[in-house]
């Protein structure tokens, strides 16, 4: 808020969209993604209501602003204070474990101000500012620094949080006070002085604009570096780790039709996935199943050591019945705090639940624009903005040579449960796995229901250096002849519904069975068997070279019915195994088994 | 509320359910101008009279929407602003009574005009002050009590097309479900069907807790709009305040989709999919997001009805639908289908609130049911059927007698003996892939 300048005023409302004017005299400029606050003169009696909007089209002296809050009692001539920001998020420690809105008001905070319900225009500080952190100083008086350097750092948690010069200071700047000790996120920690001989003042927060990607400056000027993605990360879900993995610093996305399992598979990455952070964003969906994260998280423990999972999450939570213009900001909101962990030299995971809903939010507000609708009355810049969400995942190396990581993980909520939308399309378009879930397999329980024949990750390709390297030299080779063991099962079974069993010949129908082995035992994964749910990748190495021995041993068999049976005997084994935990006797009993069924010829 | 008195008379433009007037600079000047969501009444000569809410505001003029439409509205008409939202009457005296979509009593009962009212709609809930749902809300519909438990505060809609018997399912729900108050939010009904809920609440003795908030097949299409927003802000209320377990049921809701698409394209806006608005999912996820157990306070359940236009489930209205609730529930052929149907929140009371047979004596019965299916396809197709595929068959047809027909009712734990007996008369103990304690404890032959 700036005294000097008059206020805008509201001049239009139609439905969360304002028009508003700038005042006659003494006005302040209006700018593009401006942030306003719309002050209605009727508000509520307990507290003054201030709506925050964001200007999306600027023409002459008006502009036309989408308001993040249901407008309701907003009347013409009221004053609109004009804040000179874009839309921005805080960011400093204190931000793992917290529970934020699209525009990252920290929930327990509101909840503790207003009660059971989110008032309109409430809003509290990101960072907890009472809270002091232990600052440890790195550089001296007389360091020269870059935008992006680190100064220093503060424990948060487990992790030791870099506090870094402001990632878009122009040129070179020279510390000349830097002072060692306990303080808040707004006490001074440093002076930093420009090539103008201009003095800043550093604290342990700093703002950023969430619209920008955080490195564009620091990449421009090659302060850092973006670097070509190599490792996968490890899910613990057999079937994604395996036949369909997603590089550290990838991007990935999950479509299906309502129920088919999308948000469960996003939640078991973000328990069990080996990554340092993990934010999941709640981009339009159900508040119940947050409640469940913020339920489930504190008592569970961090695969990584260290504290409760809760302690590694942050949650952007903007459901379904928040308010819509909140929802399409909260993606990035979200990948902005995903961007600055990850300049620290973190290995980040980023889970969008539904990308869908936030790509509805843009149509949303451009149908308000009155912007020429494409296909299903998106946008034109539907695909670019996707693509440029997607893009701002990948790896960064910082000047210190630490390398960060952010992957990131959308799902797509098809209309119709078809993939020949725009949405899912202009996804497909730009990431790299694509595990596709199918209403048949979610029909048939057969969780997760990731259709192999459909799905595909291309980082099977670029990750087979790492996996042939860690696990067998011709482990991509086996990889590849078990998806082609499913195509083939596949191919079976659709010529088994024409003519029957007795239709088809004996190879062809342990061909099929086989396949079904492989599925049933392998691709399938229970997510709510305490042991089941999460499969090491030490253990999943196990299980592959055994079913890989299984599948590719030699059968001979009297008849259909002593195949059917010998396979469904295995299958019962197998399911076992899985449920066993890995030092249990009845694991090493049935390895030992199944590894005595695999030798047998 | 200064304006209130005011009577604004420039009527600029007449069109579907809305009107244009002119509003004075003056008062707008001064900061007395209509606000955004405030509620208006429209007189005309000799007898029109509606409520009516802003939609829109220039800096001149006003664009209201009449909830009881337009039809015989003239240029002469006038605006009178009442300075505040619209809202519903809420005490403990509406229990019992019948109103209209506008909010009226249609019962004939006792004046409530002088009871508080409170606004429509209102902030979500924080999910911080929400709490995971733990309650088994038993109906004794075993395909619902065993395969798909309804869990308090879930919010699921029963899937079905004109012609099921859904009306009289989702009443038998509402008079055995076990909850403090029933909230019934009819959307587009025809009056048999109106009369047959009424008398059906009156019969089974829920009267007296039950709110109904009705609109008619003939009544205006604003209003209806306005019946799950009144239905669901009553039910909150009630959860909030007094802690009670509401129950809302709403029927049909793809009536109201269709008056959304209806008044949408009266405004112009650019439909999304088959003539619906793009914000469908927005409009439907705030109502269905009422559902609530609140961490301070009772809870909100929702069970609706969502026919499908042409058996479609890919059918917008539908397809939203299911992406936004818990699960759904299946009705066709008069039955509802255990493989479609889903509880989503079935996971948080199978086995800890119910009996520790229950998890996996589901699965195993609708893992041999959905054996039987294929059986039963084989010998369509005369193809050669295995020993097993005989038992199949059998265990398929006492399944739909036993489970699956609509009118059958008994407790859980009933339905849980009645299971492990079917698969007795059906299989052997080896047959049955499940844990080998829980067969030595339940399963006799
Ligand atoms: N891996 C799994 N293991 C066991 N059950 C599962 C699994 N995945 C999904 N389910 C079952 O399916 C239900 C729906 O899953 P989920 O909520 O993830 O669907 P979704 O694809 O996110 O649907 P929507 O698009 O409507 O949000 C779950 O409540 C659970 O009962
Ligand atoms: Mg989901």
């Amino acid at each position: 808020m700036n005294a000097q300048h008059n206020p805008a005023r509201i001049i239009a409302v139609q439905e969360s969209f304002v028009t508003i004017r700038m005042a006659d005299s003494n006005a302040r400029p209006l700018m593009k993604n401006e942030m306003v606050e719309i002050c209605p003169q009727q508000g509520s009696a307990e507290y003054p209501v201030r709506l925050k909007a964001e200007i999306m089209r600027v023409n002459g002296k008006e502009a036309h602003a989408q308001v993040f809050e249901n407008t309701r009692g907003v009347g013409i001539g009221d004053p609109v204070v004009q804040t000179g920001q874009m839309l921005s998020v805080s960011l400093g420690p204190g931000l793992l474990g917290q529970v934020y809105d699209g525009l990252q008001n920290p929930l327990e905070e509101l909840a503790v101000q207003y009660g059971t319900f989110l008032p309109r225009g409430a809003e509290e500080s990101a960072l907890d500012r009472k809270r002091s952190w232990s600052f440890v100083p790195i550089v001296q008086v007389g360091t020269r620094l870059k935008a992006g350097d680190v100064i220093g750092t503060v424990q948060e948690g487990r992790l030791a949080h870099k506090i870094m010069v402001p990632f878009d200071q122009p040129g070179e700047v020279v510390v000349t006070w830097i002072q060692q000790g306990a303080f808040t996120i707004d006490m001074a920690v440093a002076h930093l002085k420009d090539e103008k001989g201009r003095e800043q003042t550093m604290t342990l927060s700093q703002k950023w604009p969430v619209r920008r990607p955080l490195p564009t400056h620091m990449l421009e000027k090659n302060l850092c570096k973006r670097l070509y993605p190599s490792e996968p990360l490890i899910t613990t879900q057999r079937i994604i780790d395996t036949f369909f993995p997603i590089a550290q610093g990838g991007t990935a996305c999950i479509p299906g039709p309502f129920g088919a399992g999308k948000t469960v598979l996003q939640h078991l990455m973000a328990k069990y996935s080996t990554a340092d952070i993990v934010i999941v964003i709640a981009c339009g969906e159900r508040a119940g199943e947050v409640v469940e994260i913020i339920t489930e998280f504190p008592k569970l423990t961090d695969p990584r050591g260290g504290g409760s999972l809760m302690d590694r999450t942050i949650i952007i939570c903007n459901t379904s019945s928040m308010p819509v213009a909140a929802r399409e900001a909260s993606i990035f909101t979200g990948i902005t705090l995903g961007e600055y962990y990850r300049q620290m030299g973190f290995n980040v995971l980023i889970l969008a639940d539904s990308t869908s809903r936030w790509a509805q939010a843009m149509r949303e507000m451009s149908g308000r624009l009155e912007e020429i609708p494409g296909e299903e009355a998106f946008p034109a810049y539907l695909d670019s903005s996707i693509k440029s969400v997607y893009e701002r995942a990948g790896i960064i190396q910082s000047r210190d040579g630490d390398i960060g990581a952010l992957t990131l993980v959308g799902t797509v909520s098809p209309a119709g449960g078809n993939f020949d939308e725009p949405v899912t399309q202009s996804t497909l378009g730009t990431v790299k796995s694509f595990l596709g879930l199918s209403a048949d397999r979610a029909y048939k329980r057969f969780y997760p229901a990731i259709d192999p024949l459909l799905s595909w990750s291309r980082y099977l390709e670029q990750l087979a250096p790492w996996f042939t390297k860690k696990f067998s030299g011709n482990w991509d080779k086996q990889v590849g002849a078990l998806l082609a063991l499913l195509q083939e099962g596949d191919r079976v079974n659709q010529m088994m519904q024409v003519t029957g069993e007795e239709g088809i010949n004996l190879d062809d129908f342990v061909t099929f069975l086989k396949a079904r082995l492989l599925d049933d035992a392998y691709l399938q994964q229970d997510a709510f068997d305490p042991v089941d749910a999460s499969c090491s990748l030490a253990r999943q190495e196990v299980v592959f070279n055994l079913i890989y021995k299984l599948v590719n041993r030699t059968y001979t068999f009297a008849d259909k019915d002593a195949a059917r049976h010998h396979f469904i005997t295995v299958t019962g084994l197998f399911k076992n195994l899985n449920y066993a935990g890995e030092k249990s006797p009845d694991y090493d009993s049935l390895l030992s088994q199944l590894e005595q069924i695999a030798a047998d010829s | 509320m200064v304006n209130a008195l005011i009577r604004y008379s420039k009527v600029l433009e007449i069109r579907g359910d809305i009107i244009r007037i002119q509003v004075p600079k003056r008062l707008v000047e001064q900061g007395n101008g209509p606000r955004f969501g405030e509620l208006a009444v429209v007189e005309d000569q000799p007898s029109f009279l509606s409520l009516a809410q802003v939609i829109d505001l220039r800096m001149e003029s006003v664009t209201l929407q009449l909830f009881q439409g337009t039809k015989g509205l003239s240029t002469d008409a006038s605006v009178r602003f009442l300075g505040h939202p619209m809202g519903v009457t809420y005490s403990e005296n509406i229990l019992g009574r019948v109103f209209r979509g506008n909010g009226s009593p249609i019962d004939g009962g006792p004046d409530l005009s002088q009871e508080p009212r409170v606004p429509l709609g209102g902030p979500s809930a924080n999910p911080m002050r929400r709490k995971l749902p733990s309650n088994m809300i038993r109906t004794d519909v075993p395909m619902i009590d065993l395969f798909n438990c309804l869990v308090e505060s879930q919010k699921i809609p029963i899937f079905s097309v004109a012609g099921e018997p859904y009306n009289a399912f989702i009443s038998r729900i509402g008079i055995q479900a076990d909850s403090d108050i029933v909230v019934f939010g009819g959307l587009g009904l025809i009056f048999d069907d109106y009369h047959f809920f009424r008398t059906s609440l009156e019969e089974a003795g829920v009267f007296s807790r039950t709110v109904m908030f009705i609109n008619q097949a003939s009544d205006p299409v604003v209003e209806r709009l306005l019946v799950p927003d009144m239905a669901l802000t009553v039910a909150e209320h009630f959860a909030v305040n007094e802690g009670k377990r509401v129950l809302v049921l709403l029927t049909d809701m793809t009536a109201f989709a269709d008056g959304l698409k209806e008044v949408g394209v009266s405004m112009d806006q650019v439909p999304s999919n088959r003539g619906y608005m793009g914000d469908l999912y927005t409009q439907l996820a705030t109502h269905y997001e009422k559902a609530c157990n609140f961490a301070q306070g009772g809870s909100v359940t929702i069970l609706g009805v969502t026919t499908m236009p042409g058996n479609d489930v890919t059918h917008p209205v539908p397809d939203n639908t299911g992406y936004i609730t818990e699960g759904q529930f299946y009705l066709h052929n008069g039955v509802i289908d255990p493989f479609g149907s889903l509880s989503r929140l079935k996971q948080l009371v199978i086995g800890k609130v119910t009996r520790e047979d229950h998890g996996q004596l589901m699965n195993t019965l609708i893992r041999f049911y959905s054996g039987a299916k294929e059986a039963e396809q084989k010998q369509a197709m005369a193809f050669e059927l295995s020993n097993f595929d005989h038992k199949l068959l059998k265990f398929g047809g006492l399944f739909r007698e036993r489970f699956m027909d609509i009118n059958v009712s008994m407790p859980l734990e009933n339905a849980l003996d009645l299971g492990w007996q079917t698969l007795a008369e059906c299989f052997d103990a080896g047959e049955l892939l499940m844990k080998q304690a829980l067969i030595d404890k339940y399963f006799v032959q």
